[in-house]
């Protein structure tokens, strides 16, 4: 269940993890998600070649305590994104 | 930008009426972590719709268990700002989220629930999960078992 927003889409306000075509992973809250964007508020950005953690041990992280948000909303295209998964789902161990 | 208290009220008080503290500013904070010993448990409250529909009724089933922290508490993310800045202060390395829910003992953080893991779980769900921490913070718990 998110919100009571049904218009938006079934993953308006839950935080997801958004695959990049780059390889990149976003995280953050869902505001909305379309063929043409998605939109995410309170968003922390990981590339494996600009951070300390691999891919596998952020999203681990991510999954256990959450992130630190660095973007009060981020806008992604749609064609830059594999997959929408909610951190919720994603093993923390 | 807080909401109308009016608002804001029930959501308070279905949270104090079942014994929850309420930590409304920065001194009461420092009153309830300072020198804190035993097991103690914080619920971040929010306006938001996973509070409403999971995170308030998880607590209040889960304190409903015979094993429960010594001190349960609350304070208002978004609305108590200065309050919930305090608590945060506390746990620099743990990202915030609301609502979410810290189980302390002695003061230091054992268990963190984020609001991914309250969003999407029905409350019965995160309840059972509270209450095996109990468990491990009491020291009866399986985990607390196999050490």
């Amino acid at each position: 269940m998110g919100t009571f927003h049904d218009n938006l889409g079934a993953l308006h306000g839950i935080t997801v993890v958004v695959e990049l075509t780059d390889g990149g992973v976003i995280v953050g809250r869902c505001h909305e998600a379309t063929d043409e964007q998605v939109l995410l508020h309170d968003a922390d950005v990981h590339h494996e070649a600009d951070g300390e953690l691999s891919r596998a041990d952020y999203l681990k992280r991510a999954a256990q305590w959450g992130v630190f948000a660095k973007h009060k909303s981020l806008r992604v295209a749609g064609d830059q994104v594999t997959q929408i998964t909610p951190l919720g789902q994603i093993e923390a161990n | 930008m807080p909401y109308p208290e009016e608002m804001c009220a029930p959501m308070r008080a279905e949270l104090t009426q079942i014994g929850f503290e309420e930590l409304r500013a920065a001194d009461d904070v420092a009153q309830f972590m300072d020198g804190a010993t035993g097991s103690a448990m914080i619920l971040f409250n929010s306006v938001c719709g996973c509070a409403a529909g999971n995170a308030r009724p998880a607590v209040a089933l889960a304190i409903g268990n015979e094993q429960k922290p010594d001190r349960v508490a609350t304070v208002f993310a978004g609305q108590d700002v200065e309050a919930t800045e305090k608590v945060r202060s506390y746990f620099p390395d743990v990202p915030p989220s609301s609502p979410s829910i810290v189980l302390m003992k002695d003061g230091q953080i054992t268990h963190y629930v984020p609001r991914h893991m309250i969003e999407g779980r029905d409350p019965q769900t995160i309840a059972n999960a509270l209450v095996g921490a109990f468990a491990e913070l009491a020291g009866t718990g399986e985990a607390a078992a196999e050490k």
